[in-house]
């Protein structure tokens, strides 16, 4: 009999995620951020991360400025509609952080190497670039069947993925819709998972749509019901994004001043999901889905 | 409905931008002023162009409301496919993008461009937010189309960092470090518009923007401009495109300066 995996964030990310973890996150680009757990991390005071992701969201930018990191491996740290990302940037020219720069294929193929369980694969992108000089996991191959040069991206395995999904059972299946990402590649390649979900629901209704699950729930560690958990990024057939806190966050991140305050107010004097959800409550309401698009049912008998 | 002809910089570079793009052609689309152009050219000369997006989207229709991130759910609405990135960037390393676009802080002569930092070699760095996309969308598009701002400290004669290969030191160095196709085609400036000469990789200068000079162009670059024989005044943004790009941008968030 399968044991529940569910639990509060606060002991997910106690238990699965140690000082000095790597972490996969970010992974779904602008859509499904996993904030919520992020939050987390920075309200435990974590200590020594690695984040690994692919363009990311202001949600790096607000673990760096928090202190929580000490290693960076993506493609991209700033804010999508404003540009910079000011802790990230402060963090690199005092070299507080390491960054080991990818483009949004190479840190694709990392943990797909990753996930397959191969130490590299082989692409034709960044060749000639100098992601090479800021990348020990860049170098060049070439093929032994036609002899033509190739890039070579070291496997990447995350100590844990964390991913915000639409739906879940408590052992872990989950159903995930929208775009996706590098997060197929991320749970195959982690060592452990960590699912936040809006809503829990039951394995039968899982498993009725097998197709539309994320990863194999067996290799899931734990499970977390937080409801509005990717706000104020958008979550596909749930709510859209809420851009005025992105635009807000450029301001508040300006200085390490602003940015202290800003912690104050959204991590520190918030307990919980639940509690920012209070906090947020006029948002809710605007950014609900208003053009339902619900699809046919498929028929998966025998 | 009769609209306001007059128009911004940012507009001006939109429609330029959306006018590389050809009906049926597979566009790579980023994010900001590139997003939009892709939207203005589907609207008009290029209805059956399809829009690639990094985050996993295959999209034929345009989105049916205003977005500001290709992560907006309208987005996502009806895709062509939701797909995992790397699907996306499978397609472009196939071969099978004709153009994509991107933006960057700093470019030199061979259309080489920066976007992850400036200083180094003994002068402090000034850190930026990457590649994202951009290296392997210069670097697999069969061509790709530069926007950005043109100010002299951006327009250098050697970028700092290649975060997206251009023609690196001209002729035949694509070939040389293994690129097996593309490079930049045009640079859409708030100024002008260059193209490249075939022959040496370097950026020739083809249109001068209503309002600006060969001598701002000159002075805002930090290299000897090369002029072309053909050179032209850029077409203003015409009233369909203006039309277009505010219905798809009407807080004038991307395009009001």
């Amino acid at each position: 009999m399968a044991t529940s995996k569910l639990m509060s964030m606060a002991d997910a990310v106690s238990r699965w995620v140690p000082d000095g973890s790597s972490i996969a996150l970010g992974t779904t680009l602008e859509t499904a951020i996993p904030f919520a757990a992020g939050h987390e991390l920075m309200r435990q005071g974590k200590k020594g991360l690695t984040l690994i992701g692919p363009i990311s969201d202001i949600l790096f930018d607000q673990l760096i400025g928090a202190g929580c990191v000490q290693r960076v491996q993506a493609a991209w740290v700033g804010n999508v509609i404003t540009g910079v990302g000011y802790n990230f940037r402060r963090a690199v020219e005092e070299q507080r952080i390491v960054v080991e720069d990818h483009s949004n294929l190479t840190v694709s193929l990392a943990l797909q190497a990753g996930a397959m369980g191969v130490t590299f694969l082989p692409c034709r992108t960044a060749l000639g670039s100098d992601l090479y000089m800021t990348n020990p996991g860049l170098k060049t191959v070439v093929c032994p069947f036609t002899g033509q040069k190739h890039a070579a991206v070291a496997a990447i395995v995350p100590d844990v993925a964390i991913v915000h999904v639409q739906r879940s059972d408590v052992f872990g299946s989950a159903h995930a819709w929208g775009n996706m990402g590098i997060s197929r590649e991320a749970c195959m390649a982690s060592r452990h998972i960590i699912l936040t979900a809006e809503e829990i629901v039951s394995t039968e209704l899982i498993t009725r749509d097998p197709n539309r699950i994320l990863t194999p729930g067996f290799k899931v560690s734990a499970v977390v019901h937080a409801p509005w958990g990717a706000h104020p990024s958008p979550m596909p057939g749930c709510y859209n994004r809420d851009h005025a806190v992105f635009i807000d966050y450029q301001k508040q991140s300006r200085t390490p001043e602003l940015f202290a305050s800003w912690t104050e107010k959204w991590i520190h004097t918030v307990s919980s999901i639940h509690e920012y959800v209070a906090c947020i409550g006029n948002a809710c309401s605007r950014l609900s889905i208003t053009h339902h698009d619900i699809t046919e049912p498929v028929d998966y008998g025998y | 409905m009769d609209i306001d002809t007059g128009y911004t910089q940012s507009e001006l570079m939109v429609a330029a931008a959306s006018r590389q793009i050809a009906d049926g052609e597979v566009v790579f689309v980023g994010m900001r002023l590139p997003l939009l152009g892709f939207l203005v050219a589907k609207s008009l000369q290029a209805p059956n162009a399809v829009g690639v997006y990094e985050l996993g989207i295959i999209r034929e229709m345009v989105a049916p409301e205003p977005i500001l991130t290709m992560g907006d759910l309208p987005n996502l609405y009806r895709s062509q496919w939701l797909a995992d990135t790397r699907d996306t960037m499978s397609l472009l390393q196939q071969g099978l993008v004709d153009v994509s676009f991107i933006g960057g802080a700093q470019v030199d002569r061979f259309g080489n461009l920066n976007t992850t930092q400036t200083g180094g070699d003994g002068t402090a760095i000034t850190r930026l937010p990457g590649s994202g996309g951009a290296c392997d969308l210069a670097c697999l598009a069969h061509r790709h189309i530069i926007i950005m701002a043109h100010e002299k400290r951006r327009f250098v004669p050697r970028v700092d960092y290649i975060t997206s290969p251009g023609y690196g030191d001209g002729k035949g160095w694509r070939e040389s470090v293994g690129l097996i196709r593309g490079g930049p085609a045009a640079v859409i400036t708030t100024l002008g518009v260059f193209i490249f000469d075939p022959e040496t990789c370097e950026m020739v200068l083809a249109s001068v923007h209503p309002g600006a000079t060969v001598d701002m162009i000159a002075e805002q670059t930090g290299w000897p401009v090369r002029i072309s024989t053909y050179l032209s005044q850029t077409d203003p943004p015409t009233r369909q495109e203006l039309s277009a790009l505010r219905r798809f941008d009407p807080e004038r968030y991307w395009t009001g300066k």
